[in-house]
């Protein structure tokens, strides 16, 4: 299954490659052309019905993850955060290290020495280190090196009613929708872009933007989620089964009100339910796209992900077909030159 | 099922503080004398009663002491200082009544204090109405022992009073001991000492009477009031069948015989999973190679204060479920 | 059945303090070869037995590796289905937050931890722990559902398999003290090919992470002349002082302190010597924690042994041994008890 290879599969930001080759062989028979940009963003352009706006269609192919920064005399890995990782989910977890992913944990001191007001307290990355089972330094320097990247190890498992639990859902829940549209959308053009570095600074997706020069873009994301019962409404910036979450504003774009109009309506028409991603925390591609050269217009359309940037999000499958089928409906519109 | 609540009104103000059981095991004997084969009572002053039958040897266990205030000190000016037997809270014994075995009634108040979240029992003291030292000692020895005293209030729904923990307990055992007439089980039941100090008497009691399996009837907290802590238990509901708490974790088929039969019979019923305190259970599944033991818990709101609540409804679901037990043939 | 493929069964069980029948199968199977008998007791404990000599009066030494495991447990049911749960025994929230978990209801139950993303809250909550209170599991059902699934009281494990790391060391959950009831496996086993004069308990003891129920009855049963506890120890690790951990892969720490019998204790040092067998000293002046506490006060008092098996992150789902341990500890064990006999044990014990 896509999303479930997506998911497992390792691209910690800027160390896509393997995400990369992945999407590649997906899509590669179903575009006109695409090609690596030089910071390894992959620009495919989809041909079909000539219109007189140009549309980008982007999601990002990164994850957060760790990177090793030492190995100490014990054989125990040092490591840094990339990406915006709650320090908090780390202890105690399971992981991936390197190209040829070998099993570790990553552990701390026992909570049995440890007093019980620490307990409160979060603790620090320098606390915590992965054991990978080495006895020695020079036995962890054969396997490992200094800047490997490490990614959590976590299945994709479906379970629930209708959900999914995986790593990296942000953004590779874009992704997929995204590959879907390029296989089985063929009569009208776009250009289909994954972009590298989004969780370290929304890098990639500004020179995307600046070759491809959109009038319109939207941008496939995973958002946050957090529906806890008696919790103010407002505070609430998505639920999970109440369908794709259109943004109104984060830290780095105040979305576009007609367009934003515009898609709603699309989706009204369609019958496909939508919600309003009520929190101006966060920020995605969409900050570096629409101010890019003379500026466009963007939209962020995002699939709710509880417990994001964690090793176990969740998303609702409900969810993701609304979304898919809310950016066909957008595309057919497109079509008809109404968007 | 008929049920005397006036036996609950009287039971719960019979004088009896962690080691000073004498007056509540009287008149509990008493109360019991025509319903059992043989009345023993232990070297801590348990209360064993047996019903004989030809079944499991059945141990079950309702704690009988009090928490209470023992006198340690008294001043030249008559006020008595204490110390906690059992769980005492600074906050919520000040400006109560309390009173003595011998029927001397003083009033708990504090020394100024900035601030009352802070309140110690060591700054607070008993005044019991003496002048001076001579005076009090007349009534007061150091060592007596005093226990809260306030009314027994009862609606169509609830009763409160102090002491409901555990004399509801006591009470509920007492109710199924008479409607209980041919036994299938061989019934031990202990009015247990000193269960508010560490669950003394169940434990000596279990060690005598060596049962194949153990059942404590105790009250329980609540989380069903404004902002209380999450605690899926409210009264009304039903019988609290406990799963845990920090004395035992129940065995697994005591625990789900009592849900079945609760579902059997159509008694409302409620899963405990209490993240502090024991009872008598902790002691008697532990003894000697073991006991399966399992609780009854009554909901209760406000524990060890004055104003213990618990519903009608509810003790009488656990009188019924406790009766289903004893009859069951047990085989767990 | 190979020592290690007993550890992997046991470790993916589950089986927390109180609800460890799951693994009973499993025990009893495998002891089953090398015992004579294996009864089942009141409160869950396996004691599995094998007659030394036929004499009639030997000497009877227990052998006790708690099978119970840390974990959670349903404590009740959000409006949304969410589950809110407590810890049986020692856990550290901080170790729980973003786990997978099963839900073990009416079957097994996947679900998730989360809390309030880390998005959402102020930057100064980002250094104080979660509480478990603001935690929940999210198994991804409606609230009828749920209810219709699980009930108040069930109990939760951390989703985990064993796995391999590098050598010999390996990672799991509930390796406290699994990795004990391996040891003992593996040591009937060594016994198996020995003489020994003594008839031998191996108990695999329940809830001993909540207060050692199984040690304290099962010990009272068997009234044995000589307890030992096996059970894991703090493994090295940078932040521990060398005098509180073990080293993995040196051998089992032997414990020391007022708790052990110092002649059974030198007599076991003295094995290891003789044997080659590498050991490492740990020392615990007051009560250990571990299943000896309940030995050394039961009846008349029961002269007890600690022995411990290196363990890294312990009560965590990621707790790493490393299996030479394991053989060492039971060829340590093993040799130890053949070398106890009706003679020698007087002396032994002799202040």
């Amino acid at each position: 299954m896509l999303l479930k290879q997506l998911t497992e599969a390792s691209g910690v930001s800027g160390n896509e490659k393997e995400v990369r080759d992945l999407i590649i062989a997906e899509i590669k028979d179903h575009v006109d052309s695409f090609k690596i940009d030089r910071i390894g963003n992959i620009i495919a352009y989809k041909k079909g019905k000539d219109t007189n706006k140009k549309l980008m269609i982007t999601a990002h192919m990164d994850e957060v993850g760790l990177l090793v920064t030492d190995i100490d005399k014990l054989g125990l890995l040092k490591f840094t955060t990339v990406g915006g990782v709650d320090k908090r989910i780390l202890v105690s977890k399971p992981v991936l290290v390197g190209k040829e992913k070998i099993d570790g944990v990553i552990g701390a001191k026992p909570i049995h020495l440890q007093k019980r007001q620490e307990w409160t307290r979060a603790l620090g990355i320098d606390e915590l280190y992965i054991d990978i089972g080495a006895k020695s330094k020079e036995e962890a320097e054969k396997l490992v090196q200094i800047g490997d990247y490490v990614i959590f190890k976590s299945d994709y498992i479906e379970f629930g009613d209708n959900l999914v639990k995986a790593k990296a859902l942000d953004n590779r829940v874009g992704c997929s929708i995204l590959i879907n549209l390029i296989k089985e959308v063929t009569d009208v053009s776009f250009y289909g872009v994954f972009t590298v570095m989004e969780e370290v600074g929304l890098i990639g997706a500004g020179p995307a933007a600046y070759e491809v020069d959109p009038d319109i873009s939207l941008v496939l994301e995973g958002t946050l989620c957090y529906d806890m019962p008696k919790l103010d409404t407002h505070l609430i910036p998505t639920y999970l089964n109440k369908g794709p979450a259109i943004s109104l504003i984060d830290r780095t774009t105040v979305f576009d009100r007609k367009f934003r109009e515009k898609i709603t309506s699309i989706a009204q028409k369609n019958n496909i339910p939508y919600q309003y991603r009520k929190t101006s925390m966060g920020g995605n591609d969409s900050g570096r796209i629409h101010t890019t050269k003379e500026g466009s217009v963007t939209t962020t359309i995002s699939v709710p992900c509880r417990y994001i940037h964690s090793p176990t999000s969740v998303m609702s499958k409900d969810d993701y077909n609304h979304t898919y089928d809310l950016l066909k409906a957008i595309l057919s519109e497109f079509k008809r030159e109404e968007l | 099922m008929n049920i005397n609540f006036n036996l609950l009104k009287d039971i719960v103000s019979v004088y009896g503080p962690a080691s000073n059981e004498d007056l509540i095991r009287d008149y509990i004997t008493n109360e019991i004398k025509d319903f059992v084969d043989e009345i023993e009572v232990d070297a801590l002053g348990n209360l064993i009663a047996r019903k004989k039958g030809n079944g499991k040897k059945v141990m079950i266990s309702a704690h009988m002491d009090q928490i209470g205030l023992m006198v340690i000190d008294i001043d030249e000016k008559g006020f008595l200082r204490f110390t906690n037997v059992g769980g005492i809270s600074p906050i919520i014994s000040l400006s109560q009544n309390v009173i003595f075995e011998n029927g001397t009634i003083g009033i708990i108040y504090a020394e100024p204090v900035d601030d009352i979240s802070k309140l110690k029992l060591e700054n607070m003291y008993i005044d019991i109405g003496a002048f001076s030292k001579e005076e009090a000692e007349k009534k007061i020895s150091i060592g007596d022992i005093c226990i809260y005293k306030s009314d027994y209030v009862e609606n169509e729904n609830v009763v409160f009073t102090p002491y409901l923990d555990d004399r509801v307990g006591c009470f509920v055992a007492i109710e199924a001991l008479k409607s209980i007439k041919n036994p299938a089980n061989d019934l031990y039941f202990v009015f247990s000492v000193q269960e508010e100090v560490g669950l003394r008497g169940a434990k000596t009691a279990a060690y005598r009477i060596n049962p194949d399996v153990g059942m404590a009837l105790d009250v329980t907290s609540h989380g069903d009031t404004p902002k209380a802590k999450r605690f899926a238990i409210g009264l009304n509901k039903g019988a609290a069948i406990k799963v845990k708490d920090n004395s035992i974790i129940c065995h697994p088929n005591v625990k789900n015989l009592l849900v079945k039969l609760a579902k059997d019979n159509d008694i409302p019923y409620q899963m405990e999973v209490l993240e502090f305190g024991g009872t008598d259970s902790g002691a008697i599944h532990v003894n000697k190679e073991g006991v399966p033991s399992g609780v009854i818990s009554i909901p209760t709101r406000y524990v060890h204060s004055t104003v213990e609540m618990a519903s009608k409804n509810d003790i009488i679901n656990c009188t019924k479920l406790l009766v289903e037990f004893l009859e069951d043939k047990l085989e767990i | 059945m190979d020592t290690k493929v007993l550890l992997e069964l046991l470790c993916n069980g589950n089986g927390v303090s109180g609800y460890e029948h799951n693994l009973q199968d499993a025990i009893k199977s495998a002891f089953n070869r090398y015992t004579n008998d294996i009864k089942v007791d009141k409160l869950g404990n396996i004691i599995a037995f094998k007659k030394g000599v036929s004499n009639s009066d030997n000497i009877r030494i227990m052998l006790a590796a708690h099978i119970d495991e840390i974990g959670l447990m349903v404590k009740d049911i959000e409006e949304n289905g969410f589950i809110r749960f407590t810890n049986i025994g020692g856990i550290d929230p901080r170790t729980i937050l973003g786990q997978e978990v099963i839900v073990h209801g009416k079957e097994d139950l996947f679900g998730v931890i989360g809390s309030k993303p880390p998005h959402l809250q102020e930057a100064s909550e980002h250094d104080k722990a979660i509480k478990m209170e603001d935690m929940i599991i999210d198994i991804g059902y409606s609230k009828e559902k749920v209810h219709s699934l699980i009930n108040i009281g069930d109990t939760i494990t951390i989703r985990r398999s064993l796995t391999n790391l590098q050598g010999s060391r390996v990672t799991a959950k509930a390796l406290d003290d699994r990795a004990g009831v391996a040891v003992i496996y593996e040591t009937m086993k060594e016994l198996n090919k020995m003489k020994h004069e003594a008839d031998v308990y191996f108990v695999s003891t329940v809830q001993e992470e909540v207060g050692m129920a199984g040690a304290i009855v099962s010990t009272f049963g068997i009234n044995p002349d000589i307890g030992i506890a096996v059970d894991v120890g703090f493994g090295a690790t940078p932040e521990l002082s060398k005098s509180d951990s073990l080293e993995l892969g040196k051998g089992p720490g032997i414990t020391l302190g007022g708790n052990i019998h110092p002649g059974l204790r030198k007599k076991l040092t003295e094995v290891a010597a003789e044997y080659n067998i590498p050991f490492q000293m740990e020392i615990t002046p007051g009560l250990t924690g571990t299943d000896a506490r309940a030995m050394i006060m039961t009846k008349e008092g029961i002269p007890s042994l600690v022995l411990s098996i290196p363990l890294r992150y312990m009560h965590t789902s990621v707790e790493v041994v490393d299996m030479v341990d394991i053989k060492h500890s039971a060829k340590l064990l093993a040799f130890f008890i053949a070398s106890i006999s009706n003679e020698n044990l007087e002396g032994l014990l002799c202040y």
